[in-house]
Formats: structure tokens, C-alpha cells, sequence
């Protein structure tokens, strides 16, 4: 698809040079559809540095990282901490060693939540304590906690939310309280867009002692993300929404916590000694890192953030700003369409979840499918958001650095086009 | 899926039944109810059963249902009900036998309309494995709560 003549400020220049970097966005499907990959909240399409970045490593540089002494393991190993290095440059970690590779970023939300049930001294909660989290999250950033807390004897509190689909800050006083252990929240909603006020919150919750959990899986590929800026303790991402490959993860730690925290995984690399009567443990990150980690997909996972890098964060954010307020713009013309979540772009991500009145998401999608535009139905793994709107499920369109305007349209089409297709006469 | 496909998926009588769902709503009296959700997606249904008699002469006195999910999903639950309510048990299992043999069958199996009557559209469903778990929900619900029905008339039966 060629880039629209429509006229929207703020997207990124160069757009079709930037979409020529992604070797599937001139796939033609059924019917000579042109794709339009509208579903990047889901997981990101890859640009040809990263995918040469896997296959080079793989072609040339294959070895174990951190045990092989010969030159293919140097070298290997050196791509692996390279990786490292370039993620806490991305994230603007104050050191290295903050950062913990792990599968994805349920994965180290869990190292979070299973660490702090483990842990003894001024991180242990127990009886009587509580862990705050929100309505909006994904489930990954629920279930460990409701775990947690139904482990410990401890309380789950949640932030409600507003009608526009923001966090209902009204009793924050209230809800982060001195029993409160942990603030674990979304950066971007993966569901209604919603970007939440991480600093503000963050500083409550520091004066009353708590750890602040980040999930910045929505808000790593779309925005500048700053952990000393944001007041974070812990942050965490996945490799495949970023431009990177699955299978890899992050979760970025404050080091005097890591210090504090038990390992998560016992095994190869995490230890110091072992004798058979006890072990020792390495310090972070290989503390949390057991076993042989996925070194081809840190490598492009650096791969990864160096791209996104070089085209700047900042212009990255623009671009989803200016295509989120285009689309809004469109689906505002649709009638029968709701929108859930903020109706306009500013303080939004670019995921837009809509219900159309009359047509099930699932047979929205399957519609659109037949025409090459790729949208994600169902509940988004956020049942409890979907409830709190008062619907099952709904449709999601998500846009991102390489969605041009004209995919836009295509989806507005058609919308349309799935209306008269069910025969919803609501236009 | 190209529009051709699409239109196998979707056929007239599925989008039918959508439109105007037959024996919707919950009902007494019925002896067993269900709740059958689809993780995946989200879709769920709860579903009564009302059964008179027992053994080889069960009958199908009513199913009524309240159910949320897609037009696949809301049309099999319509489709299933006029198949089954009415018919002697037996029979209806029988229905629910073939019914799931075409839905499991990847598009290879050839509907008999005598038997599965509206049913038969679902052919092109069967083609879309993320699709037949919407059209076997409800069906798996009533096949549910229809042992449910007949285990506690067995137990009923037994204790006087």
C-alpha cells in the first residue's frame, strides 16, 4: 500500500522508506488484498536489521554465551551482553547490570511477584499488606498478584476507572496507604489506549514506602521510556512488541532491589558455587537468569531497539499520536461504532478497541480479514476492563510506526463494508 | 480468506438464524442448567434442559438458553434447539453425534440435510478451525446438561 496523499502532521517522514524496511507489509493475501497490518498492539511486524541481525548470528557466530572459551563463544557472548548494553540505553537504566533478560513480559512480571513472595527483610510482605493494581491491566499484570497476595495472606486493591477509560484517581490517598508493599500498574493500556500518569503515582507511592511495578509492554514501542524519569522500581517489556523477535523479555530492576531479592530460577549460570549442601548466588542480572538464555533473540532484540532508536523515540510518538487522531477521526464517521476508551489522541496509545453495534468482534474481524485488514477480537487477555464497560469483548485496531493514513481508510471501508456484509441498517 | 470463502463461512441461513435466534431466553421448568464459556474468545452460554420421562423414552421437552458470542456461535445455539427439542433424546444425541462429526471433519464431510436440516450450513465453518469451537459451544453445553437431566431423574427414580 502506498502512502496516502491525505495531509496528517506529524507522521513520520519518509513513511514508505520505513515501511520498506519490513519485508511483510508488501505481502499481497487472498483476493490480492493488500495486508493491512492493523494488530501491532498484538505483536509487531520486524524490520530486515532485525531479522539479518538473527540470521548472521546464527549464520556465524552460533556458540553458548558465558562458558565457552573458544573464539565462536566470545563472540557470541559479547553479542549477548551487547544486547544488554543497548537495552539499558534504551530504557536509560543507570546500569547494565539493572537489566534481566527474561521469555517475555509475563514472565518478568512473574520474577517480580514470585521474588517479593520470597523474600525476607524490608521487601517481605505478609498478613495484612497490600498490592495495589488497576482495572486496565492486561491479566499478565493480575494473576501474579492475585497469586501473590492469596499466597501471603495479603490484600489485592485495584484503581477503578472512569468512564472515558482513564485511572479514577479520586481515593489514590486512600488506596495507597502505609500497608501498601506494592504499586504495580500499565504504563499504556493494551485495551483502551489510555496512557497512565506513571511519575504522579509512582510519587505516591514512594512516600509511603511501596515498590513500584511498571508494565511498559504497550509503552515500549511507542514512546520514550525513561525508568529514572518515570519513578519505577521495576519495569518490564516484551522483545516482539518492540520490532524484536518472541521469545524474549525484559524486566529492568532497581539494583539495590535486585540485591535484596531471592533468585527466581535455580540452575546453570544464576549461581556463584554450588556445593551439595548449599549454593551461592552471582549477582544481577545473572542472579535471575538460569540456564542457557535466548542469545539469538537478544541479539535482535538489540537489533531491535537500535532501530527504533535511530529513528527516535520521540517521532515515533508523534507519529502514533497524529495516525491514532486520524483514526479516531474516521471511526467517529461509522455510525453504530463506540469507541472504548479516550476519544481523543493526546494522553492515548494507538491501540483502539471499538464495539459495532449489531456485528460480534469476531465476525467484525473475520469480515475485515477477507478484505487483508488484520484486527484483533475478543477480550484482549483484559476481561476485567471489558467488564467494566459493560461488554464481552470488542474489536482492536492498533497502529504503529510504519501505519500509514490510507490503511486507515481501509479499515473505515471496511467497517462499512461489514455493516452492510451483516446487514446492520444503522447508516 | 478470500470474500468466497468468507461467504462459504457465513452462509444465508447462518445469518438467518443470527437475525432471528429461535427458542431464545431462559425457561421453566427444566431440570439441569449449564454454563459454557469459550476461553479463547470469550463467548459464553447458559443453558436449560427440559427432559420428561426416562431411559429410551427421554424426550426433548424444551432447551432455552441466554447466550453472548458471535453469529456463528448464536446461530449453531438456534439451529441446535430446533434440532433437538421434541425429538426423543436418543435421537437428538444422535444429531449431536453427526453434527460434531462435520464440524470435525476439516471441510471433508457431506452433510445429510435429512438429519441435520439448517445444520448443514455450518459445513464452511467446519473449514475454519478458530471458528468450530463457536459452533460446538452450545452443543456441548445441551449434550452437558442433558446428562445432567437424565442422571438426576436416574437418582430420583432410584430413591423411591
Amino acid at each position: 500500500m502506498t502512502v496516502s496523499t491525505t495531509s496528517v502532521p506529524g507522521l513520520l517522514d519518509g513513511l514508505d522508506l520505513i515501511r520498506a524496511d519490513f519485508p511483510i507489509l508488501s505481502r499481497v493475501l487472498a483476493d490480492g488484498h493488500p495486508l493491512v497490518y492493523l494488530d501491532s498492539a498484538n505483536t509487531s511486524q520486524k524490520p530486515q536489521v532485525v531479522i539479518d541481525a538473527m540470521v548472521d548470528h546464527l549464520e556465524r557466530h552460533n556458540a553458548n554465551v558465558a562458558r565457552a572459551v573458544h573464539q565462536l563463544g566470545a563472540e557470541s557472548t559479547e553479542a549477548y551482553e551487547s544486547a544488554r548494553d543497548k537495552v539499558a540505553a534504551f530504557l536509560n537504566a543507570p546500569s547494565r547490570d539493572e537489566v534481566i533478560f527474561t521469555k517475555n513480559a509475563s514472565e518478568a512480571l512473574n520474577l517480580v511477584a514470585n521474588t517479593l513472595a520470597w523474600a525476607r527483610g524490608p521487601l517481605e510482605i505478609g498478613a495484612g499488606d497490600e498490592v495495589v493494581t488497576t482495572e486496565m491491566e492486561h491479566h499478565s499484570n493480575i494473576v501474579p498478584w492475585q497469586l501473590l497476595t492469596e499466597r501471603k495472606g495479603a490484600r489485592l486493591r485495584w484503581f477503578g476507572l472512569t468512564d472515558e477509560g482513564r485511572l479514577d484517581l479520586s481515593n489514590i490517598d486512600e488506596l495507597i496507604n502505609e500497608r501498601t508493599k506494592v504499586v504495580t500498574l500499565t504504563w499504556v493500556s493494551n485495551m483502551l489506549g489510555t496512557v497512565n500518569p506513571i511519575a504522579d503515582i509512582a510519587r505516591r507511592a514512594h512516600e509511603v514506602g511501596a515498590v513500584v511495578v511498571v508494565d511498559a509492554s504497550q509503552a515500549a514501542p511507542q514512546m520514550p521510556v525513561d525508568v529514572q524519569a518515570a519513578g519505577a522500581d521495576f519495569l518490564a517489556f516484551t522483545g516482539h512488541k518492540v520490532t524484536g523477535p518472541t521469545g524474549i523479555g525484559v524486566l529492568w530492576g532497581r539494583a539495590e532491589l535486585l540485591d535484596q531479592l531471592p533468585p527466581f530460577l535455580g540452575g546453570g549460570e544464576m549461581i556463584e558455587t554450588v556445593a551439595m549442601e548449599r549454593s551461592t548466588f552471582a549477582p544481577a542480572p545473572h542472579k535471575f537468569e538460569a540456564g542457557t538464555p535466548p542469545i539469538v533473540e537478544a541479539v535482535g532484540l538489540g537489533a531491535a531497539v537500535d532501530y527504533l532508536s535511530a529513528i527516535g523515540m520521540e517521532n515515533i510518538r508523534a507519529h502514533e499520536e497524529a495516525i491514532t487522531g486520524y483514526a479516531l477521526e474516521g471511526l467517529a464517521t461509522v455510525k453504530g461504532l463506540t469507541v472504548l476508551g479516550p476519544t481523543t489522541a493526546s494522553g492515548r496509545g494507538g491501540a483502539i478497541s471499538f464495539e459495532l453495534e449489531g456485528v460480534h468482534p469476531h465476525d467484525v474481524s473475520q469480515v475485515l480479514d477477507s478484505r487483508g485488514v488484520a484486527v484483533r477480537a475478543g477480550h484482549h487477555c483484559a476481561k476485567p476492563a471489558h467488564k467494566r464497560f459493560g461488554v464481552q469483548s470488542s474489536t482492536r485496531a492498533s497502529s504503529y510506526l510504519y501505519t500509514t493514513p490510507a490503511e486507515i481508510d481501509a479499515l473505515v471501508e471496511g467497517l462499512e463494508y461489514t455493516k452492510k456484509y451483516f446487514r446492520v441498517d444503522c447508516s | 480468506m478470500t470474500s468466497q470463502e468468507l461467504d462459504a463461512l457465513y452462509q444465508e441461513i447462518i445469518l438467518d438464524h443470527y437475525k432471528t435466534p429461535h427458542h431464545k431466553g431462559l425457561r421453566e421448568p427444566y431440570e439441569a442448567e449449564v454454563h459454557h464459556v469459550n476461553p479463547t474468545c470469550g463467548d459464553e452460554v447458559t443453558l436449560r434442559v427440559h427432559v420428561s420421562g426416562d431411559g429410551d423414552d427421554a424426550i426433548v421437552e424444551d432447551v432455552s438458553y441466554d447466550a453472548e458470542g458471535c453469529s456463528i456461535s448464536q446461530a449453531s445455539t438456534s439451529v441446535m434447539t430446533d434440532l433437538v427439542i421434541g425429538r426423543p433424546v436418543k435421537e437428538a444425541l444422535g444429531i449431536h453425534d453427526e453434527f460434531l462429526t462435520l464440524m470435525q471433519g476439516r471441510g471433508t464431510v457431506e452433510p445429510d440435510e435429512e438429519v441435520l436440516e439448517d445444520g448443514i450450513a455450518f459445513s464452511g465453518v467446519a473449514k475454519f478451525p478458530a471458528r468450530v469451537k463457536c459452533a460446538l459451544l452450545s452443543w456441548m453445553a445441551w449434550k452437558d446438561a442433558t446428562s445432567q437431566a437424565l442422571s438426576a431423574s436416574e437418582a430420583t427414580k432410584e430413591r423411591s
